[in-house]
């Protein structure tokens, strides 16, 4: 089943995805990463606000290279996701709705995905030259120092993604393999 | 008879290599993606090797890097012992040129200083280089860029000489199994068996650098070669661990001699994205 749908992602729109369904997804995204996140958890020891509104974000896990003149962005595929389950329960506890990434996620993740009607999507990994070219703008949020590992805000146009996790805890990686083993 | 080279000749060439092994995978790379497409049983998994050849074929056009982890550069030199070096330190030259080359080819720095402390270098180096000496007079130079959602994914077995062969396919298929879809499949899996702990780790990085329609020139390995490419198909992981019967592309397995209480096993998993590039100077 192809969707097009348009950020913000709210639990409404999460609760009618199903693990499989392929979703294009125009709008807001941010992107952040492995030391972005360390931060987001630092910031929220100390009760400071987040970077950007939590509440039904999209995150990227993604690292771009440089954009060259005329770009908004270079390659742009997903990093490895479960690098991130250590912080993205809390920020899905936040409100925060979509995590796009590659591979597989712990239990925790997966439950904190459910009872927050969350969804987790994944972006076709080593795609990176062709998902750039979905991405129609790109703006520094904060954290320039980290380099690669900056916090992004992406304006994208039909991004492409699969959903791997559902609002029911349904995981595609989990159930996919099953049909093919020889 | 010595022959000259100098150092700044690297620095260019290595420069080159980094801006070239971003954009263009090998052509074995892109048939064997094709093939795979059309073999590919699984709808969604077709879906998406489609989309990684169509990516390839975006990249060398647009010249935007294949996969954004550009890697850290792993160098493999070969010098001739009949070669002297002229100019600056080798190894200063071939830092130079990735420094270059990722600078010049937009190409994302991805290495901290320090494993604990991890401050980005802003430049991509330090380099891994690997020397080697050979016969003669040449200097060649392999670059390949190594990711690291792959490398994550890769293991080391010291396996006792009684699990035998037996252990060795079980080693190879833990690792691809416990990969699954980390390791962006369709995976390129590079196999060391012997030497020692870190012999047969590089052995299985260098089995990466090999055409994919090449093969092991010893009959029983290549033999395990073509039953675990088979095997590892039939696990059912699939393009993107989304399921299919592509999970590898290759399985290719160097051995060397071993100590006779040892069965050192080392799985270095390559994605689809398996770049290396090659120059003789």
């Amino acid at each position: 089943m192809d969707r097009h749908i348009s950020t913000p992602i709210t639990a409404e729109v999460t609760r009618n995805f199903h693990a499989g369904d392929y979703v294009y997804i125009s709008g807001v995204v941010y992107v952040a990463r492995d030391a972005a996140h360390k931060r987001f958890m630092e910031v929220l020891d100390r009760g400071e606000e987040l970077p950007f509104p939590i509440k039904d974000a999209v995150i990227y896990y993604m690292g771009p290279s440089p954009a060259r003149e005329g770009r908004p962005i270079g390659s742009a595929g997903p990093t490895t996701a479960s690098r991130m389950d250590k912080y993205a329960p809390r920020l899905l506890d936040l409100g925060q709705k979509a995590m796009i990434g590659k591979g597989k996620r712990t239990q925790e993740v997966i439950d904190a995905i459910v009872r927050n009607q969350a969804v987790y999507f994944a972006a076709v990994g080593g795609a990176g030259a062709l998902l750039s070219k979905c991405i129609k703008k790109s703006e520094l949020v904060r954290y320039g120092d980290l380099g690669a590992e900056a916090v992004l805000k992406l304006e994208v146009e039909d991004f492409p993604v699969i959903v791997v996790v559902d609002s029911e805890g349904n995981d595609l990686y989990k159930t996919a393999a099953q049909e093919y083993v020889g | 008879m010595i022959r000259t080279i100098s150092t700044e000749e690297i620095t260019v060439n290595i420069r080159e290599m980094c801006i070239e092994a971003n954009h263009y995978l090998s052509p074995d790379m892109g048939e064997a993606l094709k093939k795979a497409a059309d073999a590919e049983q699984s709808p969604l998994g077709k879906k998406i090797l489609s989309q990684l050849e169509e990516n390839l074929v975006i990249a060398g056009a647009e010249m935007i890097p294949i996969c954004q982890d550009t890697g850290m550069a792993v160098v493999f030199v070969e010098v001739g012992q009949e070669v002297h070096f002229q100019g600056g330190f080798l190894e200063d030259a071939i830092n130079e040129g990735v420094r270059q080359g990722y600078l010049e080819g937009f190409l994302r720095k991805s290495v901290v200083g320090d494993p604990i402390l991890r401050e980005n270098t802003n430049d991509n180096t330090p380099a891994v280089i690997h020397y080697s000496f050979v016969a003669g007079d040449k200097v060649k130079l392999t670059l390949a860029p190594k990711g690291f959602g792959s490398e994550n994914m890769s293991r080391i077995f010291m396996l006792k000489p009684s699990d035998g062969i037996k252990g060795v396919k079980q080693a190879i298929i833990t690792a691809v199994e416990d990969a699954g879809p980390n390791a962006c499949p369709p995976m390129v899996v590079g196999v060391g068996i012997g030497g020692t702990f870190e012999k047969c780790a590089l052995l299985a990085k260098q089995a990466l650098l090999r055409p994919l329609d090449g093969h092991s020139q010893i009959p029983y390995v290549r033999e395990l070669e073509e039953e675990m490419l088979q095997t590892i198909n039939q696990l059912g992981i699939g393009p993107g661990g989304l399921g299919g019967t592509t999970t590898a592309l290759a399985v290719n397995i160097n051995t060397y001699p071993t100590h006779i209480a040892g069965l050192p096993v080392a799985v270095n998993i390559c994605c689809h994205v398996n770049r290396h590039v090659t120059r003789e100077i």
